[in-house]
């Protein structure tokens, strides 16, 4: 498996002096060449292209492709560099965030972006009006409250200071502004195109990035055009990329391999996997990567017995990782933990809770429950979690426990999680988190923290640490760049101290696979990139160019 | 004829329907096949050594494919690793109960509106005969797969709604005979030498709709199999991993074309039961009453 | 004949406000909440709660049924949570395709089943009598996905002879329309079998074969046109049938009509395009009953109209 970040190369980033100067020109592609189209499939619609409401994985990457935002990554890595902001200086105290924008940036409109696009942008996306589900990331701005509130229209700590300088002040230290700034819900809108189109905003297009939208036939086609003014200079390579939506995977994968289809964008159906990899000439076409992703069940903290934390270690220690790696086709590598090992915090000698069907017997005794017990196991109903959850409830049974499946809607799973005495375990698959943004503390906060074990909050356990979460609010304070090394170390330690605690049960974490045609060129990387996912559209080219 | 010529259900007319339903090849077959459902159901356990739910390592290859057909199982795995001929056995039970069960409900359901409209006429009649073509106008999945949303779906609630969704032709046909029932003038007679409703309606109109309760009855279970079949294949019947037909399908639908037997199999099944009681309930609608014959 | 439409289109129009309620009704109880999934998992209680305010959500069932309906007689059948769309656009966009399924597939059924039905009557009694009605049996008996899948593997992956799924040209087309019409086709050929025998019995033929007609005109001229009466009366009926299968086979082909549509809202709870899409449905299902019936009253006048 490709790991495609490591710690170090991260904290080369982040050790960049506080002046950080962006050079656009020596990530391009001596082979590419340019011109061309390239047809990628989905199954489902698209639902919208407003990046403060995107927010799945299907229109995240296509809304990278027409928008920008201050910070970006470097293609095919985690690893932050400026975007529209050409250079930012960060106060001494990390509170205060000076962005120098880039001059001679166009919308898609011919009009030039200036740092009132930007203060237009970052209201617009914090405005209640908007519903954004992104808004809550930017908690750490200065004003926020006032403007969630809907008491003021614009956030008091973007000021624009000339048309290229956004001065932007925290109310708190946030060690992940930077990466909030390269989240799709920052990306800079223009304020007429949304005035023009409003509420069917979402159908249309006009941002600053590499590609246009050209054409949306609704329930059949899109079609990005070249943004010959895009300010990265030499890129995009391609003319254009076709989107066909309503096509089954299967049916993808068979036109690709009728060369009609570049990208099967819902990637390789699991009946056609083990085809496709015992074929040598196709499994070349297929590039394998890791995800910022983790599957796991919770167990619910508040309802006995897994208040116990002895019986939550039991679980763990029942549950046969590798036959249910087995189940999905070995496209997953075993977890021990909640982060993903290419996340930089994760642990990497940790052995975690091994499978011992014997000891997890024996603890459970110890626990009081040397008879098992009868509890329920909540799963989305759709192909592979209702099989996990057959595969779980087998390894449950094994040590005593009688778990009886609640096969649901994946919206009644997330409500019945929400509550905080419905679900006493739920299978995570087909919500299982994957990272916003690369970074440790993106795996906490919603998931295990105190601020998510609400009424309606995905911290399905329902764990509340105030410790732990102590430690994490300290550790995201900690935004001095020598102080790296012991930031990463800290989230370390608050994993490490959620699994002695054990409100879940990490079960595996997946890879990616995606399969290209053969007329497509570009590094690896860019066809698994980690933030751009699937394909990093501005930097993939064909070559078959005539 | 005089009133006390109604005849009540009696020997003599049961006699005659089993023997001229055996004349009919294709109905005698639908019998036959039911029957082999039910003991195979019934007898599921001793017909196999496999528990339906029991994931085998080997019931799957080493790259977690399922097995096919042959050897040690011999119609194959799914994709759990679990011994299919099994599961198709006990997924008879399931099909069976639920067919029976909510075609039960859906005929007394049917039965009681279409009764009851029928033979009281009047505001009655009507807003009862409207509650029905409300529950017509009804997409009648679309409805079943929101009822099962709402509640966390059982082998129970799935019979429920499938019942709720299946009652308006019972109602319907019962409505349209008890009304003309209704106005023969040997019930006005009854009426006028003081016999209450509840003995006019059970001794005098009930027996008259046995047959068509009977054929509905029949027909309708074909119907609920279907139903649960569907609801179990789009994932809101049935649950994993209580086998039945439908949701072995669901579960293994993605698999269909590197594994096609666990389509066909389980398919195989449903079509036959579902054919079983349309034979014998079209068989029993042109023995008992031959006006009908064909028509829907 | 008019009063009794005026009276049904009144019927009508209560039962599809009856509908309208129900539904409602229902998607209100439903215990997942849509707010959640618009809100996304990273939202905090308060963008929640503003979203809940703006949508409406957090008001009572009488006032939101209200608001609905209100807006409802206006044309206006919301937009949807997550795509933000108006619901008329959505379903606008993708009726044509779920109306063609529907045509393709009555075309099926008329074609295969009268078919059949005729041949089966002119050889009443014959082996090919026999395995026509089996056929038309089986035809009943087969739950759409069963057939859908299997058509698929068979014509579609194996032969060749189709493309698997998707939308576009006429090859795409036939197998899903076949898919949704073979049940119909089923109970067709049975009923014109039945009619045909009722009509060649009956008097006026035997006065036209006495005539010294020839067969072939018998049957074009005075037999059919008798016969199909009563299934044209079915037609109508069907479209309640077709509502509900299109859900499956647009699953199984990845056909974009309505019933993916409603089938994708379900799953994520788009409550607009749920109530959109059963009163879309609910309307076809009353206007069809309504065509089947005056078609009957036509074509037999001695049914009464009650």
């Amino acid at each position: 498996m490709k790991n495609l970040l490591t710690t170090t190369a991260l904290i080369a980033a982040l050790a960049l002096p506080q002046l950080a100067i962006a050079d656009g020109h020596s990530d391009l592609d001596p082979d590419a060449q340019y011109g061309g189209n390239i047809t990628i499939t989905y199954k489902d619609d698209v639902a919208t292209l407003d990046p403060a409401i995107g927010y799945d994985w299907q229109n995240w990457s296509m809304i990278k492709s027409l928008y920008d935002g201050l910070m970006d990554y470097t293609p095919g890595t985690t690893d932050l560099r400026p975007g529209l902001a050409e250079s930012y200086e960060i106060s001494e105290d990390g509170m205060i965030f000076t962005f120098k924008l880039r001059e001679g940036v166009l919308f898609h409109n011919g009009r030039e972006m200036t740092a009132e696009d930007v203060k237009y942008s970052l209201d617009r996306v914090t405005n209640p009006v908007t519903q954004s589900p992104g808004a809550g990331f930017f908690g750490s701005i200065a004003g926020y409250d006032a403007v969630s509130a809907g008491e003021v229209e614009g956030l008091s700590g973007v000021t624009v200071v000339d048309p290229y300088t956004v001065e932007i002040t925290l109310s708190r230290p946030d060690a992940t502004f930077l990466h909030v700034m390269g989240l799709n819900f920052a990306s800079v809108v223009a304020k007429e195109a949304v005035d023009e189109a409003g509420a069917d905003f979402g159908k249309t297009a006009m941002g600053t990035g590499a590609f246009r939208l050209g054409e949306w036939t609704i329930g059949q086609r899109l079609v990005f055009e070249k943004n010959a003014d895009y300010w990265r200079e030499g890129l995009p390579y391609l003319d254009s990329v076709t989107f066909e939506v309503g096509q089954e995977p299967i049916v993808a994968l068979l036109r690709l391999q009728n060369g009609e289809v570049d990208v099967p964008g819902d990637g390789i159906p699991p009946a056609k996997f083990m085809e496709v990899m015992g074929d040598p000439d196709q499994a070349a076409q297929v590039i394998e990567g890791g995800q910022l992703h983790t599957g796991y069940i919770t167990l619910n903290v508040n309802i006995p017995p897994f208040d116990n934390v002895d019986v939550r270690r039991a679980v763990n220690m029942a549950i046969n990782k590798e036959r249910i790696t087995q189940v999905i086709n070995g496209r997953a590598v075993p977890a021990t933990q909640p982060l993903p090992p290419s996340m930089p915090g994760y642990t990497e000698d940790y052995a975690g809770y091994a499978y011992d069907v014997d000891a997890a017997k024996a603890l459970l005794a110890d626990a009081g429950f040397a008879d098992g017990f009868e509890t329920e196991l909540f799963v989305m109903n759709t192909d592979p979690n209702p099989r996990i959850a057959q595969a779980i409830q087998q390894d449950l049974s094994q040590i005593g426990i009688t778990a009886s499946i609640q096969s649901l809607a994946q919206a009644s799973v997330i409500a019945a999680g929400g509550e905080a005495d419905q679900a006493p375990m739920i299978w995570s698959g087909g919500m299982a988190w994957i990272a916003d943004f690369p970074d440790a503390s993106n795996f906490y906060g919603p998931i295990l923290g105190c601020d998510g074990a609400v009424q309606g909050g995905w911290n399905w356990s329902w764990y509340c640490n105030a410790d732990i979460d102590a430690m994490a609010i300290e550790a995201d304070s900690m935004t001095d760049p020598d102080m790296v090394d012991a930031r990463l170390q800290m989230w370390s330690d608050i994993y490490m101290a959620v699994m002695e605690d054990a409100p879940w049960v990490p079960v595996f974490n997946e890879q990616r696979y995606t399969m290209k045609s053969e007329r497509m060129g570009g590094a690896d990387a860019l066809y698994v990139d980690p933030v751009s996912i699937p394909v990093n559209y501005d930097y993939v080219f064909v070559t078959d160019v005539q | 004829m005089t009133v006390a010529d109604v005849p009540p259900l009696a020997a003599p007319v049961e006699e005659g329907v089993w023997v001229r339903l055996r004349r009919r090849k294709l109905a005698m077959f639908g019998l036959i096949l039911i029957a082999a459902t039910l003991l195979g159901a019934i007898f599921a356990p001793y017909l196999t050594q496999f528990n339906p739910d029991e994931q085998m390592f080997d019931g799957l290859s080493i790259t977690g494919a399922p097995m096919e057909p042959g050897g040690e199982f011999i119609l194959g795995t799914d994709l759990l690793g679990r011994d299919l001929l099994t599961r198709i056995l006990y997924g008879a039970r399931t099909s069976l109960i639920i067919g029976l069960v909510a075609n039960g409900v859906a005929l007394l359901i049917g039965t009681f509106v279409g009764v009851t409209a029928g033979y009281f006429g009047g505001i009655l009649g009507g807003v009862l005969m409207r509650l029905t073509d409300l529950m017509m106008a009804f997409p009648a999945l679309l409805l079943a797969i929101c009822l099962a949303a709402i509640f966390q779906p059982s082998l129970w609630i799935v019979a429920m709604v499938i019942a709720t969704v299946n009652w308006v032709q019972t109602a319907r046909v019962l409505y349209a005979e008890t009304a003309s029932l209704s106005q023969r003038e040997f019930i006005a007679a009854e009426r006028t030498l003081g016999a209450g409703h509840t003995r006019i309606l059970f001794r005098h109109i009930l027996p008259h709709l046995v047959p068509t309760i009977i054929v509905w009855g029949t027909l309708g279970i074909s119907t609920t199999v279907l139903l649960e079949a569907t609801l179990s294949y789009l994932g809101v019947g049935v649950q994993p991993p209580t086998p039945s037909w439908g949701n072995i399908i669901f579960e293994n639908q993605t698999y269909f074309q590197a594994a096609p037997w666990l389509v066909f199999f389980p398919g195989l099944a449903i079509v036959a039961l579902a054919l079983a009681f349309n034979l014998v309930g079209d068989a029993l609608r042109d023995i008992l009453d031959p006006t009908q014959r064909g028509r829907t | 004949m008019l009063a009794y439409i005026a009276r049904r289109l009144i019927m009508s129009a209560l039962i599809l406000l009856g509908v309208s309620f129900i539904t409602f009704a229902l998607l209100y109880l439903l215990p997942a909440d849509p707010v959640r999934q618009i809100a996304g998992r990273s939202a905090t209680p308060e963008t929640v709660a503003n979203i809940r305010a703006q949508l409406g959500l957090d008001q009572s069932f009488i006032v939101q049924y209200a608001r609905y309906l209100g807006n409802l007689l206006q044309g206006d059948l919301g937009r949807s949570y997550l795509q933000k769309t108006e619901v008329e656009t959505l379903i606008a966009s993708r009726l044509p395709a779920s109306l063609l399924l529907m045509a393709g597939a009555i075309v099926c059924e008329l074609v295969l089943g009268l078919t059949m039905g005729v041949v089966a009557a002119l050889r009443r009694g014959t082996g090919t009598d026999n395995t026509l009605m089996v056929v038309s049996f089986v035809g009943v008996s087969a739950p759409q996905f069963v057939v859908g899948l299997l058509m698929l593997y068979v014509f579609a992956v194996q032969l060749r002879w189709f493309p698997i799924g998707g939308y576009g040209t006429f090859a795409h087309f036939v197998l899903p329309a076949m898919t949704l019409g073979i049940m119909g086709s089923g109970w067709y050929s049975r009923m014109m079998r039945s009619s045909m025998i009722d009509v060649l019995r009956q008097d006026f033929i035997r006065t036209a074969r006495a005539k010294g007609l020839g067969r072939a005109r018998i049957m074009f001229r005075h037999a059919l046109p008798n016969a199909i009466l009563p299934i044209i009366a079915m037609i109508g009926i069907d479209v309640g049938i077709f509502m509900g299968g299109i859900v499956v086979v647009e699953s199984v082909f990845g056909w974009p009509g309505i019933g993916q549509l409603a089938w994708q809202a379900i799953q994520r709870v788009d409550i607009p395009i749920i109530m959109g899409v059963t009163l879309v449905s609910a309307c076809a299902i009353v206007i069809g009953n309504l065509v089947a019936d005056i078609a009957s009253l036509l074509a037999d006048p001695r049914i009464k109209i009650r």
